[in-house]
């Protein structure tokens, strides 16, 4: 008997003072937990993408909730919607998102572009890069593997005849995809846009013309045709000026190899027929 | 001095507490996909199974054994572990934010660990000294970082492997698993005879 009573005051005493010091612990070692913090971190959408510049949107929020961050409109994935809210939670000032798209700047599939080796290993970019810059002949433009494809959330981006194509209806913006490319083919574009140059590669026209037939030459063409002259050859590649554009489109009718693509490039968020 | 060594020596290899006594495998399986989080937990799991090995030890020579309390061990070691963890979260989170941040998520995550509870025991069964129970409970954490760093870069491998599909994740690794604790069977005997234990 005297074993059993033993046992249940030892245990009951551990446990009290373990519970004490707990107490005691929690007490005089509080940390103040920011209250605005999960408020904030609920308006976002969780994607962690990045986009905003921080690791994630935990990131974000507690940026937002120490008021170290007092934009409200970073949130690129998440479009005027989450703004709104976070202008709510936080009681800043509305701003508006500037949307992005991601923009596949290569326009050469199978049909155009000539390999110089056949690869047959691991099926991802990265792995292919590595392997003397990648199969196609032209190491500037999309290799073709699916890196992006694998790692978009919104499955906004499909791989056809070796080359990325996005889906703007789909595209959030939120950059996941420029990130993983390796040859850095895809960069991010403000939606409201209607021209990009479908192209990355740098070589000389002579060069870029024996590797693929709807590469950039640097023909000057375009930039001497532009009614507003925003458009610059620079390292024999078209730039356009998008604070000079005037959206007029001429530039896609008078590239003599296609590479320039006037269309409507608005985003999920933007687009009369988006997904979000 | 010698048996310092061999406790060391033994837990870290010849008994390395994941691949030859087969605990902790949870952890082990659980935190291995990424080099970062192995880091994390392996310092955390050090951490705990010295600051435990210490505590269980003073509790059992101070409160057990006048009281002829040892049947009780398993409940009070795990009570007084878990009542440890949970101050030495809330410490590093007031005192040490960075070092809360490194191992926080992986604090509670051992609480109750079997491998963490086994330390503390085995230290009793083989009625080591203070010093000794301390020694213990360091290299059983420093043998648990060792099999879960290899352990992660065996799945690093996996991941670019095609095995066929009905192997592919989980247990393909339980399989990878077993091959590395065998590696580890190639210690057995060792430590016999760098020590003469």
């Amino acid at each position: 008997m005297a074993a059993i009573l033993n046992a249940v005051w030892i245990l009951a005493a551990i446990g009290a003072v373990c519970a004490v010091l707990l107490i005691l612990a929690s007490k005089f070692m509080y940390v103040p937990v920011d209250e605005e913090f999960p408020k904030i971190r609920e308006c976002l959408p969780g994607a962690n993408c990045g986009a905003c510049g921080y690791a994630g949107c935990d990131g974000y929020a507690s940026a937002l909730a120490s008021g170290d961050e007092t934009a409200i409109n970073k949130c690129v994935a998440g479009g005027d919607a989450v703004a709104k809210a976070l202008a709510e939670a936080t009681g800043a000032e509305f701003a508006d998102v500037i949307e992005q798209v991601a923009i596949v700047r290569c326009s050469g599939d199978c049909n155009t572009v000539k390999n110089k080796e056949e690869y047959q290993g691991l099926k991802s970019c990265a792995a292919a890069k590595l392997l003397y810059g990648g199969p196609s002949m032209c190491v500037y433009g999309c290799i073709g593997l699916g890196d992006c494809e694998k790692i978009c959330p919104e499955h906004a981006i499909r791989v056809v005849d070796g080359l990325a194509h996005v889906n703007f209806r789909a595209c959030i913006g939120c950059g996941m995809c420029v990130r993983t490319c390796p040859n850095h083919v895809i960069t991010l574009m403000p939606d409201v846009e209607r021209v990009i140059v479908g192209c990355s590669n740098h070589d000389k026209g002579a060069n870029t013309r024996k590797a693929c037939s709807k590469g950039c030459i640097g023909c000057h063409k375009c930039e001497k045709e532009c009614p507003a002259g925003a458009i610059t050859v620079v390292d024999n590649l078209s730039r356009i000026d998008y604070d000079k554009c005037i959206d007029c489109g001429h530039c896609q009718e008078v590239c003599p190899v296609g590479c320039v693509h006037f269309r409507d490039f608005r985003g999920a968020h933007t687009h009369p027929e988006g997904t979000r | 001095m010698s048996k310092i060594f061999l406790i060391l020596f033994t837990l870290v290899f010849t008994e390395n507490y994941v691949l030859v006594q087969f605990l902790g495998i949870c952890p082990f399986l659980g935190v291995s996909q990424k080099f970062s989080s192995c880091i994390g937990m392996s310092g955390a799991v050090i951490f705990v199974m010295t600051l435990a090995s210490a505590v269980t030890w003073g509790i059992y020579q101070a409160l057990m054994i006048p009281f002829g309390l040892q049947f009780m061990r398993t409940i009070i070691f795990i009570l007084v572990i878990a009542a440890l963890v949970q101050l030495v979260e809330i410490t590093l989170k007031k005192f040490m934010p960075p070092l809360y941040k490194a191992l926080g998520v992986y604090l509670p995550l051992i609480t109750t660990n079997c491998a963490v509870l086994a330390v503390t025991i085995l230290n009793i069964d083989n009625s080591y000294n203070f010093l000794e129970s301390c020694v213990s409970g360091f290299s059983a954490g420093l043998g648990f970082s060792l099999a879960l760093i290899l352990f992660c870069g065996v799945r690093k491998s996996l991941e670019l492997a095609h095995p066929p599909k009905c192997f592919e994740g989980l247990p393909i690794s339980l399989i990878a698993a077993a091959f590395t604790s065998m590696t580890f069977m190639g210690f057995t005997g060792m430590a016999e005879n760098m020590f003469g234990g």
